[in-house]
């Protein structure tokens, strides 16, 4: 009879994402086709310059696992807000901004987490040493959440929209610069054997800060788009 | 049930510079239904996103238990809202889809009787997607009855429900009523709750 708790009503909500997205698993194969794709172009345009193809391979594999997350991340809350979920989200005594925290994490799980898996390969595919292909991987996992969560913000800002594709896109990728740097300068420093710990601390630092600052103004961006 | 009251004070709404209505006062106390009437744009939809905080009224305040609605939180815990949309998943059962519910609120009856009583006891495992209408709005209105809420904000319940199904929600709002609930409705049908219980807003 009593009221569940915080924790009960997170659980419920990445359980239930995690559900929707494994009841509608062809979705899922779209992102991670379009990642493997891109990829894959690079080495046939470029033809047969290993030198040139390991040198910019971090790159590729970073822009085209950034494109993949904005790809799909339009679909954090749009079959919400169009079935009325949303409205049941909001209405609940748990604070809103939490549920969306537990939102990005099921997205996240769910989109970014298979491309971790896949970079590695697409990485030897391109020559990359297994070393950089390591650190690749950790810029990847501490940098990918933080895409959901700033993707979040402009999802819920552009809930209202009919065609909100493009604009989300102009709103997001300004803001993805910052890791994209980070990210790239970490791999930049590994290939050329310095310390790459100056970049992974501040790439920390963008990921702590987002997931404690980035679900308010998302929380408050969907209870405006209700209104 | 502890007593409840849900106050509005001189609310107003004005969308695309049209006055939907102004100066709009009233008292819910638990026991009670609200029936919202008024014509197609007439503002019952608005009237009840107001009521459900979503909306800011122009002017006005709403008082839950004497508490401004602006911490909304409190008022959430106690009120479901069931709007044009069911709030259904297509893609999950409908047992999935009450336990959800359920795991945001707090729990009244189990997940099978309150099927049992909207009359799609057998229909646990199956999918939204295939369902009818009808039978979604009967899911959308379970979770009223598997959930604990005192104040129930209805935005045209009955809409394509058959006669006797309309019949049977009615009798449950009258028992939510009876004890100590609150129910705020918009309706096009003539409702056969009991007048004693019922207040009117004709907007």
């Amino acid at each position: 009879m009593k009221q569940s708790s915080l924790f009960q009503a997170l659980g419920a909500v990445i359980k239930r994402d995690l559900l929707l997205a494994y009841r509608q698993r062809a979705e899922l194969i779209n992102p991670l086709a379009f990642f493997v794709m891109v990829i894959t172009l690079f080495p046939l345009a470029l033809g047969a310059e290993i030198a040139l193809l390991k040198r910019i391979a971090p790159a590729i594999i970073w822009v085209a696992a950034l494109l993949a997350s904005l790809m799909s991340i339009d679909n954090l809350f749009r079959a919400d807000y169009d079935d009325g979920s949303l409205e049941l989200m909001v209405m609940t005594p748990h604070p809103l901004s939490v549920l969306v925290l537990a939102k990005v994490t099921a997205h996240w799980l769910v989109s970014s987490v298979p491309l971790l898996f896949i970079a590695p390969l697409m990485g030897l595919m391109l020559h990359m040493d297994s070393d950089v292909i390591g650190v690749l991987l950790l810029t990847l996992l501490l940098g990918m959440p933080v895409l959901s969560l700033i993707g979040g913000i402009a999802v819920a800002l552009t809930l209202g929209l009919r065609k909100g594709g493009a604009l989300l896109a102009i709103l997001v990728l300004p803001l993805y610069v910052p890791i994209l740097i980070f990210a790239g300068g970490a791999v930049d420093a590994a290939m050329s054997g310095l310390p790459i710990s100056g970049h992974t601390s501040m790439m920390c630092a963008i990921l702590f800060l987002a997931i404690t600052l980035t679900p308010l103004p998302t929380a408050a961006a969907l209870k405006m788009s209700l209104s | 049930m502890n007593a409840n009251k849900l106050e509005a004070h001189r609310l107003s709404c004005i969308r695309d510079e049209r006055v939907l209505f102004s100066e709009l006062s009233f008292t819910l106390n638990s026991g009670q239904v609200l029936l919202i009437e008024g014509a197609n744009g007439a503002g019952k939809t608005s009237l009840l996103r107001i009521l459900t905080g979503f909306r800011k009224p122009d002017t006005g305040d709403l008082f839950w238990n004497d508490d401004a609605l602006d911490d909304a939180q409190e008022f959430y815990r106690d009120t479901a809202y069931i709007g044009h949309h069911n709030g259904l998943k297509d893609t999950l059962t409908a047992e999935e889809n009450l336990r959800y519910a359920q795991a945001l609120a707090s729990t009244a009856l189990t997940i099978d009787d309150a099927l049992e009583h909207v009359g799609l006891d057998g229909y646990q495992q199956t999918l939204v997607r295939f369902m009818s209408a009808g039978q979604r709005r009967r899911l959308a209105l379970a979770r009223l009855l598997c959930t604990r809420k005192a104040l129930w904000i209805l935005d045209e319940p009955f809409t394509s429900l058959d006669r006797a199904s309309i019949k049977l929600f009615e009798k449950f709002i009258e028992n939510h009523v009876s004890q100590g609930g609150l129910t705020i409705m918009t309706s096009h049908h003539n409702t056969a709750i009991p007048h004693t219980l019922l207040q009117k807003i004709h907007l």
